[in-house]
């Protein structure tokens, strides 16, 4: 190879920003404390440590620092306020409201529910990669407790319409719930200003460790309660017990200060180049369309389904050097391609011909450039092999022809 | 997940790429997978009606590397062989061939499959006695 990599899978994970993993560093060996330890300076120093992380973090999404609860990551933050949530307010109502895009954290979690005796609506997008929210409000029921839906999307980047969805729960009084993962320190997340009530998020995807999560939890009017979903020594005010990972934590707070400070220089750099990438392949490559709302997107984001080419095979002819996703079955056991795309209304042939760019902090124009030709080579390379390109350049409708399905 | 140097290269450099006649009389198709599937295998075989050898086989897949890799690696074994032996190709051996993961076994089968059905078109259209079992994988 003996090429440099170009990593633009930053949705799946941000590489640590090495101004993060500095401040992380005194807190492994020379301050190794508990910051659960009341009686001793390596307590004291932990605890201050994470209650300026926790300021940082709180800082970031403009809310009270009592109201970060830390937890191992968003799939964990997604649990505790689903699962929490339903659990605190059983007697109030036992049926929650979410989307077919969710990430599967939320969804299972969901099912999980569905299986406890709650019962869950699962509401439908648009071709953009949009809920309806009349659909949302008439989904709205007197034992309904939590609306739950997804601030940006991880596949496409699609960003919900969270005002309008704050405006429908506060008008009903039910709890609003966002897995802002995708969306926290990269673009403007204020959960107060549209009344959000629990919003988990992570730490990796912002340039920050692995390992560490939070959630958000509102603290008054109203005062939100979830129901610890990890017994032990009641830490995180009783919601979410187990030592805190200091570093870590310390990592994330660092993480957030600096995405306060550059985020909106990084969107402003990042959409150019996405823009950038995603106008060339559309000109270089016919049949080529992009997934989802391109007016309501993370600025970092583009999904691009390349007509009569698999996904995975397509990433095959470059990824020594490429990183991305793909829609596509066959990069996972499942052999069932993205369901986010289908609830889109994609047929399954083009869920399996998508690929996910996601652009991050380390991202350079000469990466920009390197892909854009790479996928321009690999997409002929690819049409040039497939049977289904050669019969739809002849003209013959593939809907009519009778495929053995295996 | 690693692929096997074999299988990178027929992926890299993919043997036989192309389309015969299809309308020929010495020329049988088999087109196997769906679109929806994520893989559609096309393999052609050109036989010598005089010795009932394969002389030519051509492919094209849409699908993975190991669809890609498995469908010219058939087309590499067909070449030189008689129908009869073609018949006798077993999607293990592309299995074993190629060390395809066990999430891609599947791809195997269907390189088979399209073996099966080149060869049932070839003696359909030339009103020789279809010899692939009925029991073929789909």
């Amino acid at each position: 190879m003996g090429q440099r990599l170009i990593y633009l899978d930053n949705n799946a994970t941000t590489p640590t920003d090495p101004r993060v993993v500095e401040t992380m560093i005194p807190y492994f060996y020379e301050n190794p404390g508990n910051a659960a330890s009341r009686n001793h300076p390596f307590g004291w120093v932990a605890e201050e440590a994470v209650d300026t992380a926790r300021q940082q973090i709180a800082d970031l999404i403009n809310v009270d620092p009592r109201e970060i609860i830390f937890t191992s990551g968003a799939t964990e933050s997604d649990n505790l306020a689903l699962k929490g949530v339903f659990e605190m307010y059983s007697r109030k109502g036992n049926h929650i409201i979410t989307a077919k895009t969710e990430h599967k954290a939320v969804l299972d979690a969901c099912k999980k529910i569905e299986k406890d005796g709650g019962e869950v609506t699962y509401l439908d997008v648009d071709r953009e990669g949009l809920i309806n929210l009349e659909e949302l409000e008439a989904a709205i029921k007197d034992n309904t407790i939590l609306v739950s839906i997804m601030w940006a999307n991880n596949e496409t980047g699609v960003i919900q319409p969270m005002k309008e969805i704050g405006e429908i729960c506060a008008k009903h009084g039910v709890l609003f719930m966002s897995d802002a993962t995708q969306a926290v320190g990269k673009i403007p997340v204020d959960p107060k200003e549209l009344g959000i009530h629990l919003m988990a998020f992570t730490s990796h995807k912002m340039y920050g460790p692995k390992g560490v999560g939070a959630l958000f939890v509102n603290r008054k009017n109203p005062r939100v309660k979830v129901t610890s979903q990890m017994d032990g020594g009641g830490h995180e005010r009783g919601m979410r017990s187990g030592t805190l990972n200091v570093p870590g934590i310390v990592g994330f707070g660092k993480a957030a200060a600096i995405a306060k400070e550059q985020m909106h220089e990084d969107a402003a750099r990042l959409s150019k180049l996405r823009d950038k990438l995603e106008a060339a392949l559309l000109e270089n490559l016919e049949e080529a369309y992009v997934n989802g709302s391109v007016e309501h997107r993370m600025p970092h984001v583009t999904n691009i389904s390349f007509k009569h080419v698999e996904g995975e095979g397509l990433m095959m002819t470059f990824n020594q050097n490429i990183a991305l996703s793909s829609g596509s079955a066959c990069t996972s056991a499942s052999l069932e391609p993205s369901y986010v795309l289908v609830a889109l209304g994609l047929g399954d042939d083009l869920a399996h011909s998508s690929l996910r760019f996601s652009l991050g902090r380390f991202t350079t124009e000469e990466d920009i450039d390197e892909t854009i030709k790479r996928v321009t080579e690999g997409v002929n390379h690819m049409r040039d092999l497939s049977p289904i390109w050669e019969m739809y350049k002849e003209g013959v409708d593939l809907d009519a022809v009778e495929w053995s399905e295996h | 997940m690693a692929y096997s140097d074999k299988l990178l290269d027929h992926f890299k450099n993919p043997r036989n790429v192309g389309t015969l006649d299809k309308n020929a009389e010495t020329v049988g198709t088999g087109l196997v997978g769906a679109p929806e599937c994520g893989d559609v295998m096309r393999l052609q075989i050109q036989v010598d009606p005089e010795t009932q050898k394969i002389t030519d086989a051509k492919f094209k897949t849409f699908g993975c590397g190991s669809a890609i890799a498995s469908s010219s690696l058939a087309t590499e074994w067909l070449k030189g062989k008689s129908v009869d032996e073609a018949l006798a190709i077993d999607n293990m051996a592309i299995v074993e061939e190629l060390a395809l993961p066990p999430v891609k076994i599947h791809c195997s089968v269907l390189a088979e499959d399209a073996i099966k059905s080149a060869i049932k078109d070839y003696q359909e259209k030339n009103g020789i006695t279809v010899t692939v079992p009925a029991d073929a994988h789909h």
